[in-house]
């Protein structure tokens, strides 16, 4: 009893620090960095970036902390009940006397995991604000004067892109915005790229993406800012993100997915070779066009002339008809019949019909006409 | 930029083969037509051979306003 309280002398009581000290010294020592399951809960994120949460199973919980550090390399929280394995260090902080693990690593147990988390979470809000719906996909402009890329200024996709625009559409100006697709900072590089598009003046169409890759190095593109960006750009875009299988948050919200940056510019442009047919091919038609008017035309002036000629004949044989029945009645009336019947008509050597007794003076030369010819006369000298 | 797009200009030259091929048409407007179809058809066939597709790239200053220079990648 005594004992007991001279140990609670000044001398001989530990202080909270030192215990906390030795503590923390003990529990490194013996508990080196381990793995541990368990099922996240009551998780916060500080504005620090920090994550704070617990990880729990039936009997216990386990304090545990994420700093920015190690957490920035995750796509997202996990969320309260998720299963998962944390890498860790255990130890105490001394301040609060709190038995800690502070976190280095962690591994959601579900399938895809955080990524799909995230993905998934990212996708939900994408959709609440409409950005997923079909109708919002514009067409491409069928001839595009002015193609923005989005992309690594020295990487494959742009010499890609460059080769097929360069082979397919010759009249197209291709501007590159440079943009880290990979990497820390990448998102913010293609958010900050994708919105200088709107500033520039009369682009067609854009082209946002990069060439293969690892499927971790996707997030980019999978990041819902960076979706946000695409669905912001005021003309349309095409998403080529370079992977065949995963389709990213950014494909789903771009207005075209390509498969490859070829695919890409090629999707971009249209075929200068199949052009060049289509142009024959009009020229042709207009040349046959013109043929076939002519064509139509010296139809036209034949079938005319074929006209005129029956329009003539026929007129004609009209004519002929009007003549005969006219020379009938010129037969009725004709003088030859007087003279059949008998009279003769006098005239002076002139031609001039003598008709009154006047006209007959003494000694006059003058022809009488009978049916058959002239008969020579004179009037006798008194 | 005045000069027709690309599109405008193969629109026009379809509706001139249309209108040519069309039966109701003398030949005073067809022969104008066709002389529009030869010239579209010439400019259309340079557009798509003369020229190579040029490359810039667009750099944003400290005001946030882009700037377009050569490219030389």
């Amino acid at each position: 009893m005594l004992d007991l309280f001279a140990a609670a002398s000044a001398e001989g009581a530990w202080t909270v620090g030192e215990v906390t000290r030795r503590a923390r010294a003990v529990i490194e020592a013996g508990l080196p960095p381990l793995w541990v399951r368990g099922e996240v809960s009551g998780l916060k994120v500080w504005q620090s970036g920090h994550w704070y949460f617990a990880l729990r199973d039936k009997t216990a919980q386990l304090r545990c902390v994420m700093f920015a550090r190690d957490n920035r390399r995750l796509p997202a929280p996990p969320a309260d009940g998720m299963q998962v394995f944390v890498f860790g260090r255990p130890t105490l902080w001394e301040d609060k006397g709190e038995f800690r693990l502070t976190v280095l690593e962690l591994l959601s147990t579900e399938a895809g995991g955080l990524w799909k988390l995230a993905l998934e979470q990212a996708k939900a809000a994408l959709a609440r604000d409409g950005l997923l719906d079909p109708a919002r996909k514009r067409p491409l402009p069928p001839y595009p004067r002015r193609i923005a890329v989005v992309t690594s200024p020295d990487g494959a996709a742009l010499r890609d892109i460059i080769a097929v625009t360069r082979l397919r559409w010759p009249p197209a100006e291709l501007l590159v915005i440079p943009a880290r697709v990979q990497g820390d900072g990448a998102a913010a590089d293609v958010c900050r790229a994708l919105a200088l598009v709107g500033r520039l003046e009369a682009v067609d169409v854009v082209i946002v993406g990069r060439g293969g890759g690892a499927a971790e190095d996707l997030w980019t593109f999978n990041n819902e800012q960076v979706a946000r960006a695409v669905a912001a750009v005021p003309v349309p875009v095409i998403s080529a993100v370079g992977h065949e299988t995963d389709v990213t948050l950014c494909d789903l919200v771009a207005d075209h997915r390509a498969p490859t940056p070829s695919a890409a510019a090629a999707a971009a442009t249209p075929d200068r070779a199949e052009l060049l047919q289509q142009l024959t091919h009009l020229g042709s038609r207009l040349a046959r066009g013109l043929a076939a008017r002519s064509e139509l035309v010296a139809q036209r002036c034949d079938r005319t002339l074929d006209r005129l000629g029956a329009a003539m004949a026929l007129r004609i044989e009209r004519w002929r008809h009007q003549l005969s029945a006219v020379s009938g009645q010129l037969d009725v009336l004709s003088p030859l019949k007087t003279l059949e019947r008998g009279y003769a008509v006098a005239r002076d050597a002139e031609g001039r019909v003598l008709k009154r007794v006047a006209q007959f003076a003494p000694g006059l030369s003058f022809r009488l006409r009978v049916v058959d010819g002239d008969v020579p006369a004179r009037v006798r000298e008194s | 930029m005045a000069e027709p797009n690309f599109q405008e200009q193969l629109e026009r030259l379809e509706e001139i083969v249309r209108r040519l091929e069309a039966p109701d048409l003398d030949l005073d407007a067809a022969l104008k037509l066709f002389e529009e179809g030869v010239e579209r058809l010439r400019q259309a066939r340079e557009r798509l051979t003369a020229a190579e597709a040029k490359v810039r790239q667009v750099l944003a200053t400290h005001a946030g306003k882009p700037k377009v220079e050569d490219f030389d990648g």
